[in-house]
Formats: C-alpha cells, sequence, structure tokens
C-alpha cells in the first residue's frame, strides 16, 4: 500500500518535469536563460526606475490622472453594485422568485465575471473608442460579474432563517428584502464593495493603457517615450494609493463587522 | 367548527419518499397540542403545512373556514397574519435591535411602503413593549439580538409572533436548542400566554415527558403517519413505542439451569 503510494508519487513528479519540459520547448522559452538574465533585469530596474528632481515635477500631473482612475473605480464600483444588487436577490435561493429569473442573473454575472476585464476593455473599445467611458463600462461590467456572485452567497448564508420567518408572518417581498435580507448581509457587502474597489483601482490602470485614459494613459506615454523617471514616479502613486485604500478598507471592515 | 381541519394531508418531496401519508386530525380553538414524534418524522412539514410554507400535494388543510391550498398570494399573506410561528433557531434577523424584531409581526397588516419605511403606529410600539415586558425582557428592548442568550432569543420569537395577533401560534420544536432551565421558562411563557389570551397552540416537541406536562392532547407521528391522538394523560409508554418505534425493556424471565 505504502509502496503503491511511493510509485504514485514519484509517476506523479515524473509527468510534472516532462510537461514543464515539453512546454518550455515548444514556447522556446529557456528556464536557466531566464534565471540568469534575473539580476541584469534588477540592475537596470535600480539604474532606471528612480524618482528624479526633474519628474517631480510632473507630480501634479499625475496626481490629477490617479484621481481620475480612482473616481472612476468608485464610480463603476457603486453603479455596478446596484446593477449587481438586483441580479443577487434575483440569484439568490432564498430570495429568489422564480428559477428563471434565477438563471438569468446566473448566467449575466458568470459571462460578465469569465470575460477578462482587459478582454471587456478590447470589445468595448469597438464601439465606444477611446475615451474614459470605456475604461468605466469594461470596470463596471466586471464588478458586476463579480459582485452579483459574492452577493448571491453573502445572501443564502446569512439571511435563509430571517426570511423564513418574515414570510410566516404574511410580509410582502420588499418588506422581506429591506428589513431581514439587507440589514443582515449589509456587513459582508460592504465589504466586497471595499475589495471591488480595491481591486478595479488595479485593473483600471491596465485598462487605461488600453483606453487611453487615466494613470494607465500616463504610464504608457512615459513608456512610451522612454522617461523611465516619470514612470517611476507613476508607478510608486499607483502602489501607494492602493495601500491606502487597502489600509482604509481595512478599517472600515474592523468597525463594521 | 374546528380552528384547523386537516385532511387526508400528504407530501412527499421527491418520488421516492412520502414525508406525510393520509394525516387527518382537528384542532379546536384554544387547545394546546402538541405533536411529537422522532427526527425525520414529519412534524416540521406538517406545521409548514398549516400556513403553506411548505405546498400541499394531496388532501386539504383547512384554517378558520379557508381552504389553505387554494389561497392566492395575497390572501395566503392575509391568512398568515393570523398564525404566528416560532422556530428552533428563533429565526431572528441577529443584527437588529430587539423591538425591531418584534414589529416585524405587524408587516402582514401593513402595505410594502409602510413595512420598508418602518412606519408603526403609537399602539403597535405599546404592544409591543407591552409583550416585552410580560416575557420579561423590556430591558433588553434596545439591544442587538445577538447579544441575548438563546432563551432571550426565543421570548423574543415569541413576542414576535403574539403581537401579530394571532388566532394559532405554532411552534416548530420551540426548545430544542435551549438548556433544561431555559426550556422550562419559554413552555411556561408559552403555556401562560396562549391560555391567557385564548391563543390556540401547536407544539413540535421531541421530549415526550414536556408534552405530557403541558399539553392538553399529543399527537403522535410516526414515518408519516399518525400513530397515536388522543388527551395526554392516556399516552401509555406502549404507545411511546409505537411512536418511537423502540422497545422499553420488559423484566425478562431468568431461568435457572441445572446441570
Amino acid at each position: 500500500m505504502r509502496k503503491q503510494r511511493k510509485w504514485q508519487t514519484i509517476l506523479f513528479a515524473m509527468i510534472i518535469i516532462v510537461l514543464t519540459y515539453l512546454s518550455s520547448d515548444i514556447t522556446d522559452f529557456n528556464i536557466v536563460h531566464g534565471i540568469a538574465t534575473l539580476p541584469d533585469a534588477v540592475i537596470w530596474m535600480f539604474s532606471n526606475l528612480f524618482v528624479t528632481q526633474e519628474s517631480l515635477e510632473r507630480l501634479p500631473k499625475i496626481l490629477g490622472k490617479l484621481a481620475e482612475t480612482i473616481l472612476m473605480s468608485i464610480a463603476a464600483t457603486t453603479t455596478g453594485t446596484v446593477v449587481a444588487l438586483f441580479l443577487g436577490l434575483m440569484g439568490s435561493k432564498t430570495t429568489g422568485t422564480s428559477n428563471a429569473l434565477a438563471m438569468f442573473a446566473r448566467f449575466i454575472a458568470s459571462v460578465a465575471r469569465n470575460i477578462p476585464v482587459v478582454a471587456w476593455a478590447l470589445i468595448l473599445l469597438l464601439s465606444f473608442g477611446q475615451n474614459s467611458v470605456t475604461g468605466y463600462l469594461a470596470l463596471f461590467v466586471g464588478s458586476v460579474g463579480f459582485l452579483t456572485r459574492a452577493f448571491i452567497e453573502s445572501i443564502d448564508e446569512a439571511s435563509q432563517s430571517a426570511v423564513e420567518a418574515l414570510r410566516a408572518t404574511g410580509a410582502t417581498y420588499f418588506q422581506i428584502v429591506y428589513k431581514a435580507v439587507i440589514p443582515q448581509c449589509l456587513p459582508q457587502m460592504i465589504s466586497w464593495i471595499l475589495f471591488m474597489i480595491e481591486t478595479n483601482i488595479r485593473s483600471a490602470t491596465l485598462v487605461g493603457i488600453l483606453t487611453g485614459t487615466g494613470i494607465g494613459y500616463s504610464f504608457d506615454l512615459y513608456y512610451k517615450t522612454l522617461n523611465y523617471n516619470a514612470v517611476a514616479l507613476v508607478t510608486l502613486c499607483i502602489v501607494l494609493s492602493v495601500i491606502v485604500i487597502e489600509l482604509m478598507s481595512n478599517h472600515i471592515r474592523k468597525v463594521i463587522l | 367548527m374546528s380552528l384547523v381541519r386537516v385532511e387526508n394531508l400528504g407530501k412527499s418531496y421527491n418520488a421516492q419518499t412520502k414525508v406525510l401519508k393520509d394525516v387527518s386530525f382537528n384542532v379546536e380553538a384554544g387547545e394546546f397540542v402538541s405533536i411529537i414524534g422522532p427526527s425525520g418524522a414529519g412534524k416540521s412539514t406538517l406545521l409548514r403545512c398549516i400556513n403553506r410554507m411548505v405546498e400541499i400535494d394531496e388532501g386539504n388543510v383547512v384554517f378558520d373556514g379557508q381552504d389553505v391550498g387554494s389561497l392566492n398570494k395575497k390572501e395566503l399573506r392575509k391568512m398568515r397574519t393570523n398564525i404566528g410561528m416560532i422556530f428552533q433557531h428563533y429565526n431572528l434577523v441577529p443584527r437588529l435591535s430587539v423591538i425591531e424584531n418584534v414589529l416585524h409581526g405587524r408587516f402582514g397588516y401593513k402595505t410594502t411602503l409602510q413595512g420598508i419605511l418602518g412606519k408603526f403606529t403609537e399602539d403597535e410600539k405599546e404592544q409591543a413593549f407591552y409583550l416585552l415586558k410580560k416575557l420579561g425582557i423590556e430591558d433588553h428592548a434596545y439591544k442587538r439580538c445577538d447579544q441575548l442568550s438563546g432563551g432571550q432569543q426565543q421570548r423574543v420569537g415569541i413576542a414576535r409572533a403574539l403581537i401579530q395577533d394571532p388566532k394559532i401560534v405554532l411552534c416548530d420544536e420551540p426548545i430544542a436548542s435551549l438548556d433544561p432551565n431555559a426550556s422550562k421558562v419559554i413552555m411556561d411563557y408559552l403555556k401562560s400566554i396562549t391560555m391567557e389570551l385564548n391563543i390556540t397552540c401547536i407544539v413540535n416537541l421531541h421530549q415526550v415527558e414536556i408534552a405530557r406536562d403541558y399539553s392538553d392532547r399529543i399527537i403522535g407521528l410516526s414515518k408519516g403517519g399518525i400513530v397515536f391522538d388522543g388527551p395526554s394523560y392516556k399516552l401509555t409508554t406502549d404507545s411511546t413505542d409505537l411512536i418511537y418505534g423502540t422497545t422499553t425493556p420488559k423484566v425478562e424471565k431468568r431461568q435457572l439451569v441445572t446441570v
């Protein structure tokens, strides 16, 4: 028995090694070469990516773009929340009114979620062009997908028993939703919304590169004009703002839960 | 005329197993009835058929002269305002205060908008405090429910059922998650208040002793069918054996074997 398990482990390891070798061979990727160039890459980063006096002069402009990005992320999250709330109520087993609607909500959520935000941005780019609406819509769709899924889980988990009790008193559907489901799920929902804002700020940078808006555009612009000091400043700003937002939402979470 | 008439009630959640088979009984106004039986006998389902929290498959349930199975949504809501329900796990909204949870019992009498905005009349609020006082938890009125002990939460559950001004209260294992002391307090309150307000009460229990102590009448349920129905004092060991499918050990005759 033990011997058999040992053989299984060896076989499994062999398969993984062979698969790794095959895939790197097919794609012409050399692991040894990759690791060997790592020190060079680090040296390059340290010699080029630092903030200089000259790049600091661009700070106000960068901060303006950063604010634009953050606000857009928040707007995409909050409007996405409203749609996701309705879809979540429709999709949940406790509050869903019909199977067809639940299927519909789950379908929308899964389509919106399983196509990456970047892909959404590229798809929407075709019809809306390079502007902030495209970026906003891409983030909005992603938020709706993720939040719907999260809300369905929260509602199912938190409020089943209270919903049953209120149904037994003869309460109407919306009374139950407003007075039992929402109060019970609110902390969890807010927690998910905060998480979504964090994620969206990160994705907004990437989406901005594609749609030519916000901080992502600044990054792209400086990068392509070989102004690496400015690139460093932009990156630093993004990292700092994400950390600040994360700390803030952690604090809010602690207070409400 | 009986308040509740259950006629040949049958219910199955899937094709293979029938949870309830041909169940018939009547409950008169003012009665205190216990339904006892092992887990899975169909007690909860039976109770939930009376206010149609589960759909009725076969037979009829008649509550207060209305055929429960044939009511439309609006009529069903109206009927449910007359039926209070108490649950094993209290089924309160834990993050809301005690008084808010009690007032939830009035939703059936309100329009959707009144309910959402939380518009309650002074009478309703006074009634809520009156009930909390009666149940000995008026000091906790503004506390959040999740800060209360199990016994206190169940009293909130009772207050929520009573503020509906119901004709009948259905209790689904009201003391199954409470310790013996809290159980006694809850059963005492249930008994005294329903007697005082002349409310009919159907209680699902699995403790035979408590059923015998508190109820006028006991219905024994086993494998979805009624195996005992009668006044509490008539419940003998034989009938409990029948309900629970056990055999009380009889004194064995010893044989002396001599070689």
